[in-house]
């Protein structure tokens, strides 16, 4: 408990100073902090509601896929095939950017192309599954229908301007992890 | 409302389903799922105290200017860049995203956020650099900025027509 208080130290101190900020609001009738508590109270009530049940339909998606099948497809294939398997593997994962570095390295190192990398990181960023529930929950389906239906081409096609622009570049990725052990 | 409703159907049925199936992944996932949550709490908390704050403080008129249906291209570019130099989780710009648009945020200023967030890390271009070199990590923080705007455009076109 006093580790868990530790780590979110500065939470607690804004909770702390909204406690006593909302209280001196009451006493002396000071208007915006009265409406803020209000504001809180109604986007306190909403978030609790949907969240939790956000989480485990999260965590139920992240123990039931099996990502190394899909994996497995990655690298042989090349065209339309290609960019239809990574975009699988992207929607699949979880978690933020810098955790699809490493991803990327190991599907050079499997023989992805250049366009098939950044199709994959781009898919990562705006496509992933559980971020879509998130998504929808919150903004609707038809936010997230048309983001999804505008972004993907999008996706694809950066992909293979950025391709174009390095590929005649000696372009390379290397891991800072295996970097570090020669 | 309706989709709370949906929501809740959606997970007791998976979490039946996956109970059924497998008791001891349905076990770990409610205990990650816990773990997320729990972590979580704390920052939502304070987001939401700054929000709701802020919102209180700002006339209206102010955010309507700035992200409004007024602000045009201008609240997609401030929504650029405050997407592309923040690190939030999407966990919490979802919630903070549904707060902005009733309060008359436009959708399109929101997808531009949310697709910046996600794809353009300029924090992050030192980690980027040691996987793909500084070229291409630039360049790739480039176009997906570029990106993210032509969604926002192609978004506000469309919004009104469907």
């Amino acid at each position: 408990m006093i580790s868990f208080i530790k780590k979110f130290k500065w939470d607690f101190s804004a909770i702390t100073a909204f406690i006593i900020f909302i209280t001196y609001s009451q006493i002396m009738n000071f208007q915006p902090g009265i409406q803020s508590l209000t504001n809180f109270r109604e986007f306190f009530v909403e978030m609790m509601t949907i969240i939790p049940m956000m989480f485990i339909l999260i965590s139920l998606f992240d123990v039931w896929v099996h990502r190394e099948k899909i994996q497995k497809h990655i690298g042989q294939n090349s065209g339309m095939r290609g960019i239809f398997w990574v975009i699988l593997l992207a929607m699949l994962q979880a978690g933020p950017l810098y955790g699809a570095f490493p991803v990327s390295y190991l599907l050079w190192k499997k023989g992805a192309s250049i366009r098939n990398i950044f199709i994959y990181l781009g898919a990562f960023c705006t496509m992933k599954l559980p971020m879509m529930f998130f998504e929808i929950s919150f903004l609707g389906i038809k936010f997230s229908f048309l983001r999804t239906l505008f972004t993907l081409p999008i996706v694809i096609i950066s992909g293979y301007i950025i391709e174009a622009l390095l590929k005649n570049r000696n372009f390379k990725m290397s891991s800072p992890e295996t970097a570090k052990e020669k | 409302m309706n989709s709370i409703y949906f929501t809740s159907a959606l997970t007791a049925s998976a979490l039946l389903l996956s109970f059924m199936r497998d008791r001891k992944k349905t076990l770990a996932a409610l205990i990650k799922a816990w773990k997320m949550f729990s972590s979580l709490l704390p920052p939502l908390m304070s987001i939401l105290i700054i929000i709701s704050v802020t919102l209180a403080l700002t006339p209206e008129k102010v955010l309507l200017e700035l992200l409004g249906s007024e602000s045009g291209f201008k609240g997609m570019a401030v929504a650029a860049i405050i997407g592309s130099v923040s690190l939030i989780p999407g966990f919490i710009a979802y919630p903070v995203s549904k707060i902005l648009i009733s309060n008359g945020v436009q959708y399109s200023v929101i997808a531009v956020f949310i697709t910046t967030l996600m794809m353009v890390g300029i924090i992050t271009i030192p980690v980027e650099k040691k996987y793909f070199g500084l070229r291409a990590a630039l360049l790739r923080n480039f176009i997906s900025l570029i990106s993210a705007l032509i969604v926002g455009l192609l978004i506000s076109f469309i919004w009104r027509m469907i």
